[in-house]
Order: structure tokens, then sequence, then C-alpha cells
């Protein structure tokens, strides 16, 4: 898999140098459960972000195909997108944000916005030191909060869509579940149709912190390794076929939990 | 690192026995069962390394997640809800840009009906208020609390909003039974009189919707009319929010005068939008929209008053043929 190809990267110190000001950008990762509603608040969002004179440019990580980038377009905010093919979009993510970052850093743009969509619900995009907003939205049940790993848990703010088709009693309780998924994230509800709330978003993400690198920052959790051999494309069934990082279901215990193995 | 601090000596059974919600952090987190009579440093430091890199979390983390989490459901509700005795609407611009000049005031057991033609501003009017705006939506309305705008820090928390909604959809989407949806609505706003609540709130739900339904009946095989019933009675006893919003009702195949009565019996100030001669007259007043505006407010007038006494006569009347129709009875003289 190869990587963005992005022209026209230089360093920090070379913007610095080449426009004269000390003019940081801002960056935020946006993530969640796929059709949870991310482009739809990035939109809403960068909108209200744009009436303040914000220019802003959208990353979108996908595995094979994506419309995200029209409907982008259609709103009038630039956007790149990057395939990741057969790798988890989040792997693919963090071995090539940083020149993400350096290419928008470049142009310049003034906030640059990640959107990805792990698939496995253990990845997670989130960077120590950058905003994380994590959208989620109230179809996918309450036991959905439990199934999400690091991408809700360690999340700044939890975003959480189509509350307007569900009772007030379901908004409640679903919340309630994230409040106790996550219980350092400011919580808002935004209604990705209409923006309701996206106003709100905008204001919380003017206040954030500049960065001029990404370089040597962390995630803020370790990725899941995935190594087996059906990693490397084989496709037949079968205990000689099976090498590397192999877990397999416990029959002993009742919840299925499973067992690891290196082959 | 307080609480942690204080529980992290403590047996695991002890530390839920003086936090029973504690155990869902274990759920939430996919953590394994513990064992009863280890302590909770114990229990961290035995975590297999496997089960922390399934997590991605490391043991520290984890500490500080679980301090904070107890943290947060000690004190999640412990602000309270304001104490709200008015809302204001202060109007702002209409669909063509012109002037809203107006300043409506709605008391504590009061309710304001917004009637007007479909497309006229009337669920508009309901999202400014839900959202208590300030001048931030594309109205310009301002909705002010005891006559002040409302504090961000409460405007925007999720679980101390004055403000709920009876939303217009008439289904609901948990995929649990009834009794479990009160418990874990209950649950939800850590509310301890659970069991006589669920009681209260099945028999009034069944009082709304004529169609007889039990605590074991799946949510999400309840009739349009049913699921209604449940969500009004859920806010009738539920509901911590002062101000209840209704966009609606009329169609949602339930007994409506009850359900008003039943929402409004609590000291709340309800808001509801409808096209319905027998609410718009059961309200206090009567807001009328117009190209996105409030156009006028009328009190009810007291000939209003005896001309809902004869409505009702009729609205009875047809709705003993309908019963009767529906039974496969005839109608005689
Ligand atoms: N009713 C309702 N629908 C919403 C809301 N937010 C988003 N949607 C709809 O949900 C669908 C998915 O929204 P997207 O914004 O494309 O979701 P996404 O998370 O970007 O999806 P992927 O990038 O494909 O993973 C679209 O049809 C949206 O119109 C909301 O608040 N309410
Ligand atoms: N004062 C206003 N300014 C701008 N747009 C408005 C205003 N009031 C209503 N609208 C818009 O007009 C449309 C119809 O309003 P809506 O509230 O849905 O009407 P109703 O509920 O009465 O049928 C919506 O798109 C709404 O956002
Ligand atoms: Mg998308
Ligand atoms: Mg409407
Ligand atoms: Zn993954
Ligand atoms: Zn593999």
């Amino acid at each position: 898999m190869g990587l963005l190809s992005l022209s026209s990267c230089f360093t920090a110190k070379e913007r610095k140098k080449k426009y004269k000001e000390e003019i940081d950008i801002r960056f935020f990762t946006f993530s969640g459960p796929p059709s949870s509603g991310k482009t739809s608040v990035i939109i809403k969002t960068a909108l209200e972000l744009k009436k303040k004179k914000y220019k802003i440019a959208v990353v979108k990580f996908d595995c094979l195909a994506t419309d995200d980038d029209k409907l982008y377009a259609k709103n009038g905010i630039e956007s790149i997108t990057g395939l990741s093919g057969n790798l988890c979009p989040d792997h693919f993510f963090i071995s090539n944000i940083d020149e993400c970052f350096n290419w928008a850093y470049a142009k310049p743009y003034d906030i640059l916005i990640s959107e990805s969509a792990g698939l496995c619900n253990r990845c997670s995009p989130h960077i120590e030191g950058c905003t994380a907003v994590c959208v989620i939205d109230n179809l996918l049940g309450i036991n959905t909060p439990r199934k999400i790993g690091p991408m809700l848990k360690t999340s700044d703010i939890t975003v959480i869509t189509k509350s307007e088709i569900v009772s007030q009693a379901e908004k409640e309780i679903f919340a309630f579940k994230i409040r106790q998924a996550n219980p350092n994230a400011i919580i808002l509800h935004i209604n990705g149709i209409t923006g309701q709330g996206a106003n709100r978003l905008s204001d919380l993400l003017e206040k954030t912190p500049q960065i001029d690198s990404l370089e040597g920052k962390e995630l803020r959790a370790s990725m899941p390794s995935a190594l087996c051999s059906y990693c490397m494309g084989e496709t037949f069934i079968g205990k000689d076929k099976q090498k590397g990082n192999v877990r397999r279901i416990n029959f002993d215990s009742i919840k299925g939990e499973a067992v690891s193995e290196k082959l | 690192m307080k609480n942690y601090n204080k529980i992290k000596s403590m047996k695991v059974h002890e530390m839920l026995n003086v936090y029973p919600y504690s155990s869902e952090f274990f759920n939430i987190n996919g953590l394994p069962q513990a064992g009863e009579e280890v302590s909770v440093h114990e229990y961290f430091s035995s975590l297999p390394y496997s089960v922390l890199q399934d997590i991605g979390a490391s043991r520290d983390e984890l500490k500080k997640r679980l301090d904070l989490f107890i943290d947060t459901m000690q004190n999640m509700f412990s602000i309270g809800m304001p104490d709200i005795k008015t809302v204001t609407i202060v109007g702002g611009t209409a669909k063509d840009g012109t002037v809203e000049n107006i300043s409506l005031t709605v008391g504590i057991g009061e309710v304001l009906c917004i009637a007007g033609n479909t497309g006229s501003g009337k669920s508009r009017l309901l999202a400014d208020i839900e959202w208590l705006a300030q001048a931030d939506t594309p109205t310009k309305r301002k909705i002010l609390v005891n006559g002040r705008p409302f504090p961000d820090s409460m405007r925007f928390s999720a679980e101390n909003k004055p403000v709920a909604q009876l939303s217009q959809n008439m289904n609901f989407v948990l995929d649990v039974c009834v009794k479990e949806f009160i418990e874990l609505h209950a649950q939800s706003l850590i509310d301890k009189k659970t069991a006589e609540k669920t009681k209260n709130i099945i028999q009034s739900a069944n009082e709304l919707s004529g169609e007889p339904f039990d605590l074991s009946s799946p949510l999400t095989s309840l009739s349009g009319g049913q699921a209604r019933a449940l969500m009004v009675a859920d806010i009738a006893f539920l509901s911590r929010s002062p101000v209840i919003l209704i966009d609606e009702i009329e169609n949602a195949g339930i007994d409506r005068k009850k359900a008003l009565r039943l929402l409004s019996s609590n000291k709340k100030i309800i808001i509801i939008a409808t096209h319905d001669p027998l609410i718009a007259l059961s309200a206090d007043k009567r807001a009328v929209m117009k190209n996105g505006r409030i156009e006028k407010v009328i009190k009810t007038t007291p000939f209003e008053k005896q001309t809902l006494s004869r409505l009702t006569e009729i609205d009875e009347f047809i709705e003993k043929k309908r019963k009767a129709l529906r039974n496969g009875d005839f109608l005689r003289e």
C-alpha cells in the first residue's frame, strides 16, 4: 500500500520562513462507526468555522471507496481522500497523517480535520495533544458504547447524532451509557441534517491549542496487531495455513473468550 | 486519583457495595469479572497483558478511568435541575428577515399552544426553545429562563438540560422490553423509586392508549399509539426537565386530553405545537405563527372555553362511533 502522494510538503520551519509569521494550525481527529454522521457533522461544523474566516481542509480515510469527497466539495470544503485498500483505515491513517499535516501546513490551512471509521471498533486515530472527537449515533443501541474501544473511550468530545429520531428517554439512556464509557468527554448532541448544535462544537474547537508538527506525537491507544497469515493474503482454511498471531475461541469458557497463540 | 486511593485496598465486592454503579465500569470497559476476595489494587495488577492490549489501555489509565467514573457518577446530578419559574421567547427575525417584535413569557403550570399553517415555523420555534437559543439559530431568537439568558455551562449539559421533547416519531428503536426500558431510563437518571414509577408509568400508558400492553411487551413491537402513550407516561413520571415540548400529537392514537392533563399535573411548563382545536383551546394561550414569526398571542377567552366543552362532546361522539365500527358493530339510532 503506497503512501498518499502529496506534493509540496515543507516543514514547520520552512513554512514559518515563507510566511514570516508564527501561525500554526489546529488538527482534529474525527472518528466513529460507519454511517454515524461524521461527514454531516464535519460539514456543519466546518461551515460554522468558515464563517469565522478559518481555512479548512478535510482528509478522509476509507478502505475501498467513498463519496464523502463529493459531499465536501458540494459544501465548498476542500478535501483529500486516502484509500487504504486491504489495510484497516486507521493503521493506514497513522502512517500517512504526518504527511497530510505537512501538506495542510504548507498550503497553508488553519484547520485540518481527519475523518476515519476504524473497521474493527478497536483502532482509534486519536493523538495525544490533538483534539479528538468521536461521532456516534442514537440508533447504534445501548450496547454499542461497550463494544467501541479507544476511539470512544479516549475522545475529548463525543458527538451524538440522530437524536431527533429517538424518544427523549432513549436519548437520555444513550447519553448516560456514553458518559459511563467515557466520563471525561464533553457530550454534544448535534443534528447532522439541520446542523443544530454544530456552532457549539465550532466554539469548542476554536478554543483548542495550535500545533506546528505531528512528529513525535503519540497515539492515545496502541492499535491492535493483526499479523496472521490471513493478513498476508492466505485464503485457505486449516490449521497448517495459520501463522503469526492467532487467537482461538476457548470452548471451555461460557463467554467464548479467545486465547492467543503465536505460531 | 482521590477516589481510587480511597478504594484501592477495598475488596472488589466491598467497592461494589459502596458504589453499586461501579459494576458497570467493568462491563462497559470489557474487563473480566473480578474474584470477590481480591482487592481493587490486586485486580488491576493481575490483569493479563493480553486484556490490556485488547482494550488498548494501560493499567494506570484504567485506574484513572475508574477514579473518574466514580467521580462522574457521584456528581452527575448533584448540581440539580435549576429552579425554573418562567421561560420567555424574545423575538428574532421572520423568514423574510423582518423583525419579530415580541416577548412572550410562559410560567410554571401553564400550557402554551403554537398554532399556524404547515411551514409557518412551529417546529422551528420548538427547536429554538429546545436549544435555549441565544441568537445563534437561523431565527436569531433568544430564550430566557427566569428572565435571564441561561448559562452556557448548563445550556449544553447533556445531563441537566431543563427541556425535554416529546418527539414526533412514534416508534422506539431500543431492543428491550417495556420493563427494562423504564428501568434503564430510571437508572440513567439515578432515580431510586423505580418500582413505584414503573407501576405508574405502565398504568397511565394503558389508560392513554386504549390498546392494552404490559411490561413484558418488546418495546419495538408497540403500535404507534402504545409507543406514544408510553413516551408521554415516561415523561410525566420520570423526566426531571421542567419544560416539556410537544410537536403535534394529534395523530398519535392516544387520548390527547388525558395526555395533556397528565403532563401538566406536575408543575411543568408545556409548549405544544398543534392543529387540533381541542388541544389549542385547552391551553392557556396560543401563539399564532405566520411566515416564521409569532404573529400574535391570544389568551383563550371564556367563550372559547365554552366552545371547548361542545367540541369535546363532538369528539367523544366520534370516538364512540369509531370504537363501535372497529368492534364490528353497526350503528343504531
Ligand atoms: N436523521 C438524522 N440523520 C442523520 C443525522 N446525521 C447524519 N444523518 C444521516 O446519516 C447518514 C450517514 O451520514 P454521514 O455523515 O455520511 O455518516 P459518516 O459517518 O460520515 O459515514 P461514513 O463516512 O460512510 O462512515 C446520512 O444519510 C445522513 O444524512 C442526524 O442527526 N439525524
Ligand atoms: N424565523 C425563521 N427564519 C428562517 N427560517 C425559518 C423561520 N421559521 C421557520 N423557518 C424555516 O421554515 C421551514 C418550515 O418551518 P417549520 O418549523 O418546519 O414549520 P411547521 O412546523 O409550522 O410546519 C423550516 O425549514 C424552518 O427552518
Ligand atoms: Mg463520511
Ligand atoms: Mg412541524
Ligand atoms: Zn482496525
Ligand atoms: Zn490477520
